[in-house]
């Protein structure tokens, strides 16, 4: 199987804090691959120094066998929905051409191929009608799925996602996860932070649980059972419970992000 | 209009407008990037500089005093990062703190030039709260060698500055130098603080940057839009206190000019449609009424 991601020895402090500490990771090709963990476990900090916007303080990341700055043209990132103020001036249209901006030249400004490459990809998340608001007018669902549209528009082969089903309706939560399944039928690799325990085994295929350090990784049924969430875990662990480790899951009605 | 025929009041108000439009237009990057108490303490840190240049080379030509203006606000947002960066203070305490620091350097240096000679009639007091009626026409040129390159700037570079304004991770997940930008969107502000320091001084310099972008903002939401409505606020505010100074003895433009300012700014956040106050008050009545 060809590796997408090879993360070896990762270690990122903030101070004297480990937030990562010795972390290994393959994420084979074509796959759903949920990162789960506790509060503060370094689920977005492992994304955010995969993506080399952390700069880590030891161990090395490698895209298809290269370096992440050779490969950039090949990933996409969804940051978390917090991580932008929604109240600045722009528009739906103009945060999806934003994806496109990897491939234009320095001095180039996006045309009309540019266009009619976001304009596809907001018809891809149903938000074509929405193209010419003003992003703080949306909801948060919608807003989730502008920054999904523009990912689709970098047209990757990897696609990092920080908690794309945050604060969004059961209804979005189905919208995103056919695209996503729809990017792994395409051959295209997903990498998703993910805080629900209960969709885990229904919607990833290869899950990697972190608490700092990294606890287990591989599929889901082989790494998604109760010895593993406990040690991710510890005794803050409510949901196993009613959870169905390693299993396949009912359609439970999906847990409100926090 | 006289304004426009007089020579002396031509000078004075075709300076007020460049720096009105110059810095509106800059000053929507501090307001969107969280940046206006930088801008603040910048303009204040300004001041030393102009006092030092004047006191090393004994002259008041608008160019060395702009380099002196600018080193000195740019080693006073390289301080304020290096503290940020190196100590617990956290950024707004680092802020006020450099702000005093060279503000009270630049009183005393100020002070002391008062004393010498050759410096009273320099007037190097009118840089605290500027002194728009000192402009002559090279002082004009000065303004547009430094702005005009900042706009451009600017401009070349629009679609990266946009994006690195509004998401910076995402830009540089796709390898845009974001501090490299940083330090542009820096040394632009401070481009636009050092062309306004002669006109309405280093007091209240920071809101010819924050008062036009906080207006623009209330009538668009396209920042394309935003900067050119800045820019044509700031400008309109520059004549019409060019234009209230005439009609008085002895009265100030420079504050006139940031008093006009600020009307717009009161006038857009309560009558702006959309955005505005009295507009939100409305549609608030009409859902309560419908339901």
């Amino acid at each position: 199987m060809e590796i997408a991601v090879d993360i070896q020895d990762l270690t990122v402090a903030y101070g004297d804090k480990p937030v990562l500490w010795d972390v290994d990771l393959q994420v084979p090709r074509g796959v759903l691959m949920a990162i789960i963990g506790p509060n503060g476990a370094g689920k977005t900090t492992l994304l955010k120094s995969t993506l080399g916007l952390v700069k880590p303080a030891a161990g090395s990341v490698r895209i298809f066998g290269k370096p992440y700055e050779q490969q950039r043209h090949l990933i996409a990132y969804v940051p978390q929905r917090s991580s932008v103020d929604w109240d600045f001036p722009t528009t739906v249209l103009d945060v999806v051409l934003m994806g496109r901006y990897g491939h234009l030249g320095w001095l180039r400004r996006p045309g009309r191929a540019e266009r009619a490459a976001a304009l596809a990809a907001l018809e891809q998340v149903q938000l074509a009608d929405f193209a010419h608001r003003q992003i703080g007018q949306l909801s948060g669902g919608q807003q989730q799925r502008v920054f999904l549209a523009r990912a689709l528009a970098q047209d990757a082969e990897i696609y990092f996602m920080d908690e794309p089903f945050q604060g969004v309706d059961a209804v979005t939560e189905r919208a995103i996860i056919n695209i996503l399944r729809d990017l792994r039928a395409a051959g295209k690799t997903v990498v998703v932070v993910h805080h629900d325990l209960q969709t885990v085994t229904e919607y990833f295929d290869q899950v990697a649980l972190i608490n700092v350090r990294r606890i287990a990784a591989g599929p889901v049924h082989d790494v998604f059972t109760e010895a593993n969430l406990r040690a991710t875990y510890g005794g803050r662990l409510a949901l196993l419970e009613t959870s169905r480790v390693a299993a396949p899951a009912s359609s439970a009605a999906p847990a409100p992000g926090d | 209009m006289e304004l426009f025929t007089d020579y002396t009041l031509r000078t004075v108000t075709i300076g007020a407008m460049l720096l009105g439009a110059i810095s509106g237009f800059l000053g929507c990057f501090a307001v969107l990037r969280r940046q206006a108490l930088l801008g603040d303490a910048m303009s204040h840190a300004a001041l030393p500089g102009i006092a030092l240049a004047f006191l090393l080379t004994g002259q008041r030509d608008p160019f060395i005093l702009f380099v002196g203006a600018a080193s000195a606000a740019l080693l006073a947002a390289l301080w304020l990062l290096v503290v940020v960066r190196t100590t617990r203070i956290k950024d707004d305490a680092a802020l006020a703190l450099i702000l005093a620091v060279f503000f009270g350097f630049g009183l005393v240096l100020l002070s002391y030039l008062q004393r010498q000679p050759n410096a009273a009639q320099a007037g190097l007091k009118s840089f605290l709260f500027g002194q728009a009626a000192a402009l002559i026409e090279r002082d004009l040129w000065a303004m547009l060698v430094v702005g005009v390159p900042a706009l451009a700037l600017v401009l070349i570079f629009w679609p990266q500055v946009k994006l690195v304004t509004f998401d910076p991770d995402f830009a540089r997940s796709i390898g845009l130098p974001v501090r490299g930008f940083d330090v542009l969107l820096t040394v632009v502000i401070v481009a636009a603080i050092v062309i306004g320091i002669q006109t309405v001084g280093v007091v209240l310099m920071s809101a010819m940057l924050v008062a036009p972008a906080v207006a623009a903002r209330q009538w668009t939401n396209r920042l394309e839009t935003m900067v050119v409505l800045a820019a044509g606020f700031g400008a309109l505010a520059a004549m019409a206190g060019a234009w209230l100074s005439t009609l008085g003895e002895g009265l100030a433009t420079g504050p006139l000019i940031v008093l006009m300012m600020s009307l717009v700014t009161v006038l857009s956040l309560v009558f702006a449609p959309g955005r505005g106050l009295l507009w939100r008050n409305l549609r608030r009545r009409q859902v309560l009424q419908a339901s």
